[in-house]
């Protein structure tokens, strides 16, 4: 398998209100929105809450936990330059916060199943960090 | 018991080709326009609304003029009904309410397109191509796939289940001629012998992306009746977007076509039972699944059993997708939808040669658009 920081892929097409988060993972930080006029935490960043269209949002960072709603090995890419690492795991990952995010999945032995706990794991691809999640070790959470 | 909310009196579709060379978007809505036309033996003049598709060939904007102007139509009413693969069902009820609010009379609700070699595709810059893209999550597929092992977790749902709803579809096209499958059946085994494209998701379980063109003339009941038309009337309609990308889902195994087609059975006056005919989106094995659990025709996670206790053909107890679906048939791109309005008309009046359903009543028809995103649902009823 090749290495992820490798691949020739499409980067995060980001815009003004969206480059302290992408900036945050470089870094290797997870931020959210939060809302202060009803306190929900909102994933992807929006000018507005999309939960009481309040403007009032602020990034946080986030724990960076969270749980595997569902997942894909992806053996035919959608995109052509992902193929050097096919197959590879991406999944949907609910954020111990509340919302839910897609990312890439690292594996280390076997599949992942639905309802594993994740970490966020700092991950170069395509020669950019980015919030990818991987496995909580056994034992470390009680879910 | 139930009201016509408008009629469809024609409706044609453009044999699906896997390649086309030199067509244009607007050659094949015309060709496919005509021939509804003749299909309801009507005037071209008869026909005062139009209903196209977003993003006609090069004509980002303007559409539905661009349309009118090479259709020589000059309509009354006149939009752009942007759902995906809800398009097409989502014009029949908007033709309906704009008929029943005064604005015109007859309206033509009409998709297709080419498939030429260079086909250029759109710069997308929205929140999916930010978010989801960057972690190899690139089209339709992977989005499908991680519904599906959603469903498999929360209900134990074997591939097996899933690959039946494949089989079906291709069962069913060996019936029409004009399926992009006809001639190739596929067992259950051939389902799951088939490559894996996402997991859990195999390439026999993917709509088949073809060229081809969908139209259905709608007008008044009343019209229809002075027409002598043979019509297939609007019974209840129902419609509900809920998100865009699949992360943002609100629920991952039940989608918005459940409330949806709630609405169009109460407008209606039946219920999911009463349906001679299921003509079910489906974009992948997993939308018809989850289609029929929110219908209500099998409780939620017992579609593996509803699919092995019934026969989905044209001459069983639950005729399904009798078109062979957009799995068996091909899928020209935002017209699929509207093939499942095309085959319930078809089936509803009689003229679904080689494949009619004896005495049908009442039609389901379902659109998706996204990933479980966009959702209509008509109810349909032949001329009684
Ligand atoms: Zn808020």
């Amino acid at each position: 398998m090749s290495d992820l920081s490798e691949l020739k892929v499409p980067g995060p097409t980001e815009i003004e209100l969206t480059k302290p988060f992408w900036k945050a993972a470089a870094e290797g930080r997870l931020l959210i929105q939060r809302c202060e006029d009803c306190s929900k935490a909102v994933f992807y960043p929006r000018e507005i809450c999309p939960h009481c269209w309040s403007d009032k949002l602020h990034f946080e960072e986030a724990s960076g936990r969270g749980r595997l709603k569902s997942f894909s090995v992806v053996h035919k890419p959608g995109h052509p330059g992902w193929a050097p690492v096919a197959p590879y795991v991406v999944g949907l990952v609910e954020l111990d916060e509340g919302p839910t995010m897609l990312s890439h999945i690292l594996t280390g032995a076997g599949e992942p199943a639905v309802g594993d706990r994740l970490n966020m794991k700092p991950t170069n691809i395509g020669g950019r960090v980015l919030p990818a999640f991987e496995t909580a070790d056994e034992g470390a959470y009680n879910g | 018991m139930t009201r016509s909310r408008a009629a469809l009196i024609g409706v044609a579709s453009l044999k699906p080709v896997r390649q086309t060379e030199g067509e244009t978007t607007l050659g094949m809505l015309a060709r496919v326009s005509a021939r509804a036309l003749a299909d309801a033996r009507i005037e071209k003049d008869a026909i005062d609304g139009l209903l196209v598709g977003p993003q006609v060939g090069e004509t980002p904007q303007h559409v539905p003029a661009t349309v009118a102007e090479y259709l020589g139509l000059q309509p009354v009413m006149a939009n752009v009904v942007d759902l995906g693969g809800a398009s097409g069902p989502g014009m029949i009820w908007r033709a309906a309410a704009a008929i029943s609010a005064g604005m015109c009379e007859t309206v033509l609700c009409v998709l297709g397109n080419h498939r030429n070699p260079e086909a250029p595709r759109s710069a997308n810059r929205n929140p999916i191509r930010e978010f989801d893209v960057p972690f190899g999550a690139s089209g339709a597929n992977i989005s499908y796939a991680l519904l599906m092992q959603a469903h498999m977790a929360k209900y134990g749902t074997s591939a097996e289940d899933f690959a039946l709803i494949a089989h079906w579809a291709r069962a069913n096209a060996q019936r029409n001629p004009n399926a992009i499958f006809y001639g190739k059946p596929a067992s259950v085994e051939d389902v799951l012998n088939s490559p894996l494209i996402a997991s859990p998701l195999h390439l026999y379980e993917i709509v088949m992306p073809v060229a081809g063109a969908e139209a259905v003339i709608v007008t008044s009941a009343r019209r229809a009746k002075e027409l002598g038309s043979r019509a297939v009337h609007l019974l209840g309609a129902g419609e509900k977007v809920t998100h865009r990308a699949v992360s943002q889902a609100p629920n991952l195994t039940s989608g918005p076509l459940k409330p949806s087609m709630e609405r169009a059975f109460a407008q209606a006056g039946v219920t999911a039972d009463q349906m001679s005919l299921l003509s079910l989106y489906d974009c992948y094995t997993i939308m018809v699944a989850a289609t029929l659990e929110d219908s209500g025709l099998c409780e939620p996670g017992g579609f593996g059993r509803f699919m092995r206790e019934h026969d989905f053909g044209p001459d069983g107890d639950k005729p399904m997708n009798t078109h062979g679906g957009q799995i068996g048939y091909g899928q020209p791109d935002l017209a699929g939808g509207m093939t499942h309005v095309v085959e319930a008309v078809h089936q509803l009046r009689g003229t679904a040669a080689g494949r009619q359903i004896n005495n049908p009543r009442f039609a389901l028809a379902t659109g998706n658009g996204a990933t479980m995103s966009e959702a209509v649902a008509l109810v349909l009823g032949a001329d009684e």
